[in-house]
């Protein structure tokens, strides 16, 4: 049977600290409830099928792609867009770093790096080389040979742990 | 006078809207009443169509529906020969060519009716190589499958060969590539008889698309409108090809009485509809004396174009020019044709040509300089065009160059001499199954169109200044990541001596800003951005003229002489239009003479380990060391390096396009790899900076010079870790096992 006539269900969750109800195909990307439903239109498409990261959202404060999410999973889950982290604390630091290295060229890609970026420098905030360049592993950009990135990604570390008053 | 910008790494103009996830990307965009729309293809490469069936358990009638028969105008893509239509009517050439568009408010529907419409085509006998179309097994185009052939002629090479102490043969290959760009392509239109035609989309080129909608519709320029939205990357995959997009979204628009329509390409439909890189062969014959003098070359070079002409002629014609290199040679014949085939158009991507008639070279010379027993290092220095000498179109070199400086930087950034020896000690002493090698390529990129391009294109670009001394440059070059916005207001900056945060760059609209021309061939730095500097400073002059301002001011005196004019004038506007430097003259008819106003000139080398039980080939250090004139912005500049290199490892390395009956077989990013973070090597990043008088504070251009060298330099590192000659791209494990013999 078509997609197309299949019933719509109500799915409940949380987005960027507010609850929101919407009604959806249950096999419908998150991604596309994000960008069609709700208007949040930050996090991106690049490929459809998880491998360019472009559509990076926090599930429950994961890094997952968004594209490879049915909407019924995100039931009673909190959902986190580049629009609900762009401002926290920890993450204009890194913002900020993608623009004074040339992290961010086309752009297109930016909202999911800069996810994987916060996800990465939560988990480790100083981390390794080699570490950045796995933990971004799942996020493609054409422009920037990611050499840029990566200084983006130990600039931001630095700026954090010096917010961070130095208790590293 | 404030501290100068051009050459301070100032912020990304619009760097906050990017890491805000702000920017307004085609797809970002709704209008009321939106239609989806999408595009049914041929699937056969070549044939009569009979017939279109709508068929299954499908609403057609909710569907807008657009075929051949719908389009009000010339159904054909306006650009260099009329030969490719907007919907397929009564043939087809190649497997993706569009016959049906649909339109409707339901994303799902439409798929479905999509997979429900079904095509009645008598095929034709199809070619799929240039092998194949050369020898015309079957006749697809004109007369005889040749779309376009240049010949070179410099000195008399026939007289050569006999006074050589070494003749020396081969033949190279390149494969497709996709540009990849994240964000695929995408337009938008509203059109209808009383509104006329407007598209927004992603794309580079915003007046080719204008170019392409007036005779689609029948419509005057003023009709027309085309709007670039933020663009997600296009590296050429967008020069062309939007015109086709916006084309059909309008199409579907105008027949659904003016509803707006949306079509986005999902990834997989543009990576096997939109253009890709021409795959090419390239046969070199070189006379060489015993001391590595190059006496003559004769180079034939064949690209793959496709099912119809697009802007082959023109890669085509940039891959000859730069077929020999910037080396010093009195006797050369380059010979190149664009054949067709029935895969889809091949088209624009960074390097346009350029890319695989280096890599036929480099991978050449650094054979000859084997044969010859002398190092690749070795025979170029030799060879190497100084100040005063000519080209294979026998262009002098005006510029001040200094190619041995640039190669001993090369050599001694990528310490290749300790490097050499340490990795023949380590190969030679067999205890590990990885080798390692180092390779080199030289070469040149000449910026902006070529020959007399230039001045047919006659670029203008507008500035206009506001209250309180704001200035807005107005020109149609797009921000496709590259900077545009940025260097731009840099310069204007400098130019008039004011903040860098009162100039803005207008977002490029035909029905605001000038022709500035595309945003292609390396030419918005260094053309557009030469005249940006002269229209800012018009603005300056009528001030001075008109007594508003004095020889001397500060930002504030500027601010009031912009508010005083504007009251006394209403608009405070001044325009430049590219006139051809004197030195740039150019003979078509010959294909002689100073093919471009400047070069960019590099040396890159790669290091590479080889796995000699996988085959697979990692580049572990990059060093790319160019010549590009002024650097505006070096850490963009550098950024276009990186990027450049890394796209082109991925050619090089990764990025193989299988065409089975002209259709991309593995069109998705699982199966078409490009280079992730974890793939690509430290790349190391020099400039040497000799300001060219025709550019903006001395700049050239930069974004497809990196897309050139790194090919040929990693290959000539396999041939020197492994003692195995390489000669086609991309070298997967598969390609280098069979050269090295073991497949």
């Amino acid at each position: 049977m078509p997609v197309a006539r299949a019933a719509k269900i109500e799915v409940s969750f949380t987005l960027n600290g507010a609850p929101v109800t919407v009604r959806a195909l249950p096999m419908a990307r998150l991604l596309d409830v994000l960008r069609e439903d709700l208007r949040l239109t930050g996090t991106k498409e690049g490929c459809g099928e998880g491998e360019c990261g472009a559509c990076s959202v926090f599930l429950n404060g994961r890094l997952v792609t968004s594209c490879l999410v049915p909407i019924m999973q995100a039931e009673g889950a909190r959902v986190e867009t580049i629009e609900g982290v762009a401002d926290q604390p920890d993450v204009v630091p890194i913002r900020e770093a993608f623009v004074a290295c040339n992290g961010s060229q086309c752009g297109i890609c930016t909202p999911g790096m800069i996810l994987a970026t916060t996800a990465l420098l939560r988990a480790r905030p100083n981390p390794a080389e080699t570490e950045v360049r796995e933990a971004l592993a799942g996020n493609l950009c054409r422009c920037t040979g990611y050499v840029k990135i990566f200084e983006a990604v130990a600039r931001a570390a630095e700026a954090r742990r010096g917010a961070a008053g130095g208790v590293r | 006078m404030p501290a100068p910008l051009i050459g301070a790494s100032v912020g990304r103009k619009e760097g906050q809207e990017k890491t805000r996830g702000a920017a307004c990307y085609v797809d970002d965009m709704t209008l009321p009443g939106m239609l989806h729309g999408v595009t049914v293809r041929s699937r056969v490469p070549r044939g009569r169509i009979r017939g279109i069936r709508y068929e299954g358990d499908i609403p057609w009638n909710e569907f807008t529906i657009v075929t051949a028969r719908d389009i009000p105008g010339k159904n054909v893509v306006t650009l260099l020969t009329e030969d490719q239509p907007f919907l397929a009517d009564q043939f087809v050439n190649h497997p993706e060519e569009a016959i049906v568009l649909l339109a409707h408010t339901d994303r799902f529907l439409l798929e479905e009716a999509r997979r429900h419409v079904a095509f009645d085509i008598d095929p034709l006998p199809p070619v799929f190589s240039i092998e194949d179309s050369l020898a015309r097994k079957a006749v697809v185009w004109g007369e005889d499958n040749v779309m376009k052939s240049f010949l070179v002629e410099k000195g008399k090479v026939d007289d050569v060969w006999a006074r050589a102490d070494l003749v020396f043969e081969g033949e190279y290959e390149t494969g497709a590539q996709e540009q990849l760009y994240i964000e695929p392509q995408g337009m938008i239109a509203q059109a209808s008889p009383a509104d006329g035609v407007t598209v927004w989309g992603s794309l580079q080129c915003p007046y080719y698309v204008h170019k392409a909608l007036m005779p689609l519709f029948g419509l005057p320029p003023d009709r027309v409108r085309v709007v670039q939205m933020t663009t997600g990357g296009g590296f050429g995959g967008k020069e062309e090809y939007p015109s086709m997009i916006g084309g059909h979204a309008a199409l579907l628009s105008w027949k659904a009485g003016g509803r707006p329509v949306k079509i986005i390409y999902d990834r997989a439909e543009d990576m096997v509809a939109t253009t890709k890189r021409h795959p090419s062969r390239t046969r070199h014959k070189t006379a060489l004396s015993r001391d590595g003098r190059l006496l003559g070359m004769e180079i034939d070079f064949v690209v793959d174009a496709g099912a119809y002409v697009t802007l082959s002629p023109v890669v085509l014609s940039r891959g000859t020019i730069h077929a020999a290199g910037p080396y010093r040679c009195d006797h050369v014949r380059i010979r190149s044709r664009a054949v067709a085939t029935n895969a889809p158009p091949h088209g624009a991507f960074r390097g346009f040509g350029a890319p695989q008639s280096i890599f036929a070279l480099e991978r050449h010379l650094d054979r000859a300089a084997r044969a010859l027993g002398l190092s690749p290092e070795e025979l170029r220095r030799r060879n190497l065009l100084r100040q005063g000498e000519t080209t294979a179109t026998q262009q002098e070199v005006l510029e001040k160059i200094n190619l041995p400086s640039l190669l001993d930087l090369a050599l001694e950034k990528s310490e290749w001499r300790r490097r050499k020896e340490e990795f023949a000690a380590h190969n030679r002493s067999g205890a590990d199954a990885v080798k390692k090698g180092l390779g080199l390529a030289v070469f040149f990129h000449g910026s902006g169109f070529t020959g007399s391009g230039e001045s047919y294109l006659a670029s203008v670009v507008g500035a206009e200044a506001g209250r309180g001394g704001r200035v807005t440059v107005l020109a149609a070059s797009t921000e496709i990541g590259q900077g545009t916005n940025t260097i731009f207001s840099q310069i204007v900056a400098d130019a008039l001596a004011i903040p860098y945060d009162w100039v803005e760059v207008a977002q490029p609209d035909t029905s605001r800003v000038p022709n500035s021309g595309p945003t292609v061939a390396s030419r918005t730095a260094m053309i557009v951005g030469k005249l940006v500097e002269t229209a800012a400073l018009g603005l300056r002059d009528k001030l001075r003229a008109g007594g508003f301002l004095g020889v001397t001011y500060d930002d504030r005196a500027w601010a009031e002489a912009c508010d005083r004019y504007l009251d006394l004038h209403g608009t405070l506007q001044a325009q430049a239009k590219y006139e051809l430097p004197p030195h740039v003259k150019w003979d078509d008819k010959t294909y002689t003479g100073a093919a471009y106003g400047a070069f960019g000139w590099a040396v890159y080398v790669a290091a590479v380990s080889v796995d000699t039980v996988t085959y697979e080939t990692r580049v572990d250090d990059f060093v790319a060391v160019q010549d590009i004139g002024r650097v505006l912005h070096p850490v963009f500049a550098a950024g276009q390096v990186e990027g450049g290199v890394a796209q082109a490892i991925g050619f090089a390395l990764y990025e193989n396009v299988i065409l089975a009956n002209g259709r991309m077989v593995n069109g998705k990013m699982t199966n078409y790899v490009m280079p992730t973070s974890v793939d690509l090597p430290p790349i190391r990043v020099f400039f040497q900076e000799v300001p060219y008088e025709y550019g903006p504070a001395g700049a050239k251009g930069v974004g497809e010079l990196p897309m050139d060298g790194p090919a040929p330099a990693i290959l000539n590192a396999i041939e020197d870790a492994l003692g195995v000659s390489v000669r086609k791209i991309p070298a997967l494990p598969e390609v280098v096992m069979e050269a090295a013999g073991c497949l």
